[in-house]
């Protein structure tokens, strides 16, 4: 046995915390990040501009927020999970007051000095609500009604204004760390059932609702050579791409597909296509094993962890990491119908790279106050 | 400090359930390795070639189109730079401005700049689009200056079709025209045919070798991105050109021939005699070949359509006429196959009865009596009445035939329209009525259902002056530098000294006073040539008419006149050439024909001495004279 007393209080000291840190995981991270940095320099002909270069700095800004906020008490983070939510949800909704349209879906709201995507922030904000939340409910409380009401609106709210944006992608990573987090705090099985049973009854409610683009994707993902020029073109030229690089690639930046521009959105949604095509598949499986054993140190950190939100919370971060990674590359394979969600830490794009490495700092404090009991008031 | 007994379990179920997420996730990249497995190993290849396929695109390069030339290089169909102006419409941030601008240096009709517009607006903004061709060089120029001026228009230079000689050889070479989509239907596989610009031959020998001239198509492999853009050449075969076509007409013959019979309907066919190579064969008036490549306008067309003289008819292959007098040298031969003297006279008074039937001499009152070289020299009507009349129409027709009248040779010009020589079955099968001897007596004359072209005399004659070789005309020495294959030609059945007694005949016509055609005679020593006049009756001329006096040709309106031919060979010594010329409703043979044909084959004979040198020359061409010897030699031993 060792002295437990030792981290039970309050006042770890910072070094201690350094000390705690778990490097290995940023170290996965980065190496990640590289593999996403090549692939935005071969994207850009061999340049660092406009895209590689600014990725890295994002990257470097994402160190420094994932280091600061894995230094935050884990408490404070557990005081601070309502009211972060309850900022997100009004970001969420302002943007479909005063957002602007951009890839015909209302997603981005412009602070002046940031284009936010505030459902980005609410991704990390539903996790940190959620586990605040069942943080405070004893096992045998997790499966009454009346205290799934509460946490079922959480989801919910954000869900109904992101699809409304509309932005599909999101509210089904929304939805699935919800219910991640659900799942994990121990609720029964029957509700999972009982949930499912109501998703596959909603569907031709939810067919509805879907814009013609959405279900353009769902026919084109069920036949992509239907329309092999228009809706499929996507999902056909990236199978073309990735099958054409065969075992070992084509080389670094000599990617037919990719730089004659047959790949569609190659910075973003589709650069796993890309690294599979320059890279092969070596390369692509190379990528997918950091992602594993990335998760490997997430989920190590929430079975460690000694209080329940940070349980939750690493799991959930856990959790929706893979989805994101598995929902981008099963779409990218053909596997899935193209939604627009990215690749985590390889896709361009700043909001999400930094919501990710805000994530990671949650998980690194997660890491560090794992020995942390928090009693349930 | 002891832990909670509920967070107890509540860590139980969480591990529980962190392991059943782990283990889905396992599951998951289990999922997706076999899944990239599948694409990038199994089905690597299969991807790898529609890879390929997406970035590589095959342009088709046009060959040069073969040229034509005559006998000596002279270039008869070649290809001229086209100075035109191309738009690439993503340089240009206004085209309707460029349009205006370049409207000052070239005209530009309100309908034109609709198409142009039209096209800018249908064709990738990198895609160059014609805006203007066929510019002067001045204007050319004018729009090199002003670029700068004319943002997103660029001049540009492609190759069109270009006949020199324009209408002088224009039934013979023919012309080029657009791809029309029956072309495309006739052969699909020719990739050639789509592309723009394209142009395949229609008429003459464009036509009859377009496969020949239009040579390989050649590719460049371009790699391209998703939206066509050219990024690179990968690599450029550039095809075979065309083979280059050489002839066997003499364009300065040609020339002189063309210009000879200038304002007639008319045609005229120079053969040599040993070969059949066609020196000249001309049909007047004629069109324009270079119009029918950016498409003739419609009323210059519609000239053409209703000129009488008919420009578009090839008149020396597709021209029928009754043979006239020409044919009498037919009826000579077979009278003497038939066993007549040559030597009796029948004796001419103007006219010949056959039951209550009269037929007259062109000649009133008569010619006497006249032999055959008389006759022949005098064209006494009587006397081939009487010979026809002796012989029957089934050996003047076997003759006609063997001499090349009433058939097609495979000339290498399309169109070739084979006439009449008429026989007993023929007019059954025609007009199911029998035969008259009337009808006998008429086709001795020439006349009658009779008709000839002008290459099918000049083949007869040809075939009469070299000793009874059945020559074919042929219009190729050489195609893409290989001698075209020229077959013997097999003898006629027919005793030289029969020849020999025609071409004496045809001798009086033209070198003995009182021949027909004394006044047109070569007079030069050593030139001199041996002709036959005819004048084809285009009208029936009545009983009455005749009674006052039949009218004068010139007293005729031009369609009633009568067609003027003449035959003839040359030198009268040692027979090297023949040609045929037919003036349409020219009057008289003798009046109207023979004075061209004459000066037509004194230039074929003062040009010869040219070919005799260039024939030797070691730079040109084998020529043909091993084969012409042999049959030369047979003409002077009959």
């Amino acid at each position: 046995m060792f002295d437990l007393t030792r981290f039970t209080g309050h006042d770890m000291k910072i070094g201690e915390k350094l000390t705690e840190f778990n490097w290995g995981l940023l170290f996965l991270i980065t190496l990640v990040s590289c593999i996403g940095f090549a692939m935005l320099y071969s994207v850009a002909d061999g340049s660092f501009s406009p895209w590689a270069m600014r990725q890295m700095i994002r990257f470097a800004a994402g160190v420094v927020i994932m280091i600061g906020v894995a230094l935050i008490d884990i408490r404070l983070w557990m005081r601070a999970a309502y009211p972060m939510y309850v900022v997100a949800l009004m970001l969420v909704a302002a943007v479909d007051i005063v957002g602007f349209k951009g890839m015909g879906a209302q997603r981005w709201l412009d602070l002046g000095f940031i284009q936010l995507q505030p459902s980005e922030v609410m991704k990390v904000a539903l996790l940190l609500a959620l586990a605040r939340y069942f943080h405070g409910l004893a096992l045998d409380e997790v499966s009454r009604i009346r205290n799934l009401i509460v946490p079922l609106l959480l989801v919910v709210v954000p869900v109904g204004l992101v699809v409304k944006q509309p932005d599909l992608g999101t509210a089904i990573l929304l939805t699935i760390s919800g219910g991640t987090i659900f799942f994990a705090a121990g609720l029964a099985w029957r509700y999972f059932i009982i949930g499912g049973l109501a998703v596959l009854g909603a569907i031709p409610v939810i067919w509805d609702r879907l814009h013609d683009y959405q279900r353009n994707r769902v026919f084109t993902f069920l036949d992509p050579e239907r329309d092999p020029l228009g809706a499929g073109y996507h999902i056909l030229q990236s199978k073309i791409a990735l099958g054409s690089g065969g075992l070992f690639g084509k080389g670094f930046m000599a990617g037919s597909q990719a730089h004659l521009n047959f790949l569609p959105e190659k910075q973003t949604d589709f650069i796993f296509t890309m690294l599979g095509e320059e890279l092969g598949f070596v390369g692509g499986l190379f990528l997918l094993t950091l992602y594993c054993l990335t998760l490997i140190v997430a989920f190590n950190t929430a079975l460690q962890c000694r209080n329940q939100f940070g349980r939750l919370l690493a799991i959930g971060v856990a959790v929706s990491f893979f989805f994101y990674v598995f929902i981008n590359t099963a779409m990218v394979m053909g596997l899935l119908p193209v939604v627009g969600v990215p690749l985590p830490l390889v896709s361009y794009g700043g909001t999400a790279m930094l919501s990710l490495m805000f994530a990671f700092g949650l998980l690194q404090s997660c890491h560090i106050h794992r020995n942390l009991e928090i009693g349930r008031n | 400090m002891a832990i909670d007994r509920r967070d107890t379990s509540r860590y139980k179920t969480f591990t529980r359930r962190a392991i059943i997420l782990g283990g889905a996730q396992a599951g998951a990249f289990l999922v997706l390795g076999a899944r990239m497995y599948y694409l990038q190993i199994s089905k690597s290849d299969e991807y790898r070639m529609l890879s390929e396929e997406n970035r590589i695109n095959v342009r088709l390069i046009a060959p040069l189109r073969g040229r034509i030339v005559d006998r000596y290089g002279t270039v008869l169909a070649s290809n001229r730079q086209n100075y035109r102006a191309v738009m690439i419409s993503e340089q240009t941030p206004d085209v309707q401005e460029t349009l205006n601008r370049l409207a000052r240096i070239v005209e530009i009709t309100a309908d034109e700049q609709k198409k142009i517009l039209r096209d800018v607006a249908r064709a990738p903004r990198f895609i160059p689009v014609t805006v203007t061709e066929n510019l002067t060089w001045e204007q050319f120029a004018q729009i090199n200056i002003n670029e700068p001026d004319l943002p997103g228009l660029q001049p540009d230079v492609g190759e069109t079709r270009y006949y020199p000689f324009s209408t002088q050889l224009a039934h013979m070479v023919g012309y080029v025209t657009p791809v029309y989509q029956r072309d495309i239907d006739k052969s699909p596989d020719e990739p050639l045919l789509r592309l723009p610009g394209f142009r395949v031959g229609k008429s003459g020998l464009e036509q009859t070798y377009d496969t020949v001239l239009r040579g390989q198509a050649g590719a460049s492999h371009v790699e391209v991105n998703a939206y066509g853009r050219v990024i690179r050449e990968l690599s450029k075969d550039n095809g075979k050109p065309g083979a280059e076509v050489v002839l066997t007409i003499d364009m300065e013959v040609q020339k002189y021939a063309c210009e000879r019979l200038e304002g007639e309907s008319a045609s005229a066919v120079v053969m040599d005699i040993h070969s059949g190579e066609v020196i000249a064969c001309v049909s007047t008036p004629a069109f324009d070949p270079n119009q029918f490549n950016t498409g003739y306008g419609v009323a210059a067309y519609k000239a053409l359509i209703d000129n009488p003289y008919l420009p578009l008819t090839n008149k020396s292959q597709a021209g029928l006429y009754p043979p006239g007098s020409t044919f009498k040298m037919i009826t000579s031969i077979a009278a003497l196959r038939k066993g007549i003297n040559p030597r009796e006279t029948v004796h001419c008074n103007g006219k010949y009865a056959l039951g209550n039937h009269l037929f007259h001499c062109w000649k009133k009152g008569g010619h006497g009596s006249v032999n055959m070289h008389e006759a022949i020299k005098h064209s006494c009507d009587i006397y081939f009445y009487e010979m026809a009349k002796r012989t029957g129409i089934d050996e003047i027709a076997k003759a006609a035939s063997e001499f090349g009248l009433g058939q097609t040779y495979d000339f290498e010009v399309p169109g070739e329209k084979p006439g009449i020589v008429p026989t007993r079955e023929w007019k059954r099968a025609a007009t199911g009525e029998s035969w008259q001897q009337g009808e006998t007596l008429i086709s001795g004359i020439g006349q009658g259902f009779l008709l000839t072209s002008p290459l099918q005399l000049c083949v007869m004659m040809s075939r009469i002056a070299n000793g009874g070789m059945a020559v074919k005309p042929r219009l190729t020495r050489a195609i893409g530098g290989e001698l075209v294959p020229m077959p013997p030609a097999p003898m006629i059945d027919v005793d030289p000294a029969f020849l020999k007694v025609v071409q004496d005949g045809m001798n009086g016509v033209s070198n003995e006073p009182g021949g027909t055609a004394f006044r047109s005679r070569i007079t030069e020593a050593g030139f001199e040539l041996a002709g036959k006049t005819g004048s084809a009756q285009v009208r029936r001329i009545s009983m009455a008419e005749r009674d006052g006096g039949v009218r004068k040709n010139e007293a005729l309106a031009w369609r009633l006149r009568d067609h003027a031919l003449f035959v003839c060979f040359a030198p009268v010594d040692k027979p090297q050439y023949a040609l045929s010329v037919v003036i349409e409703h020219g009057g008289s043979g003798s009046g109207a024909a023979a004075p061209v044909a004459r000066d037509i084959m004194l230039k074929v004979l003062k040009r010869n001495l040219v070919r005799e040198q260039a024939s030797l020359h070691p730079t040109d061409l084998p020529s043909h004279e091993g084969h012409s010897h042999a049959p030369h030699s047979t003409v002077e031993q009959g």
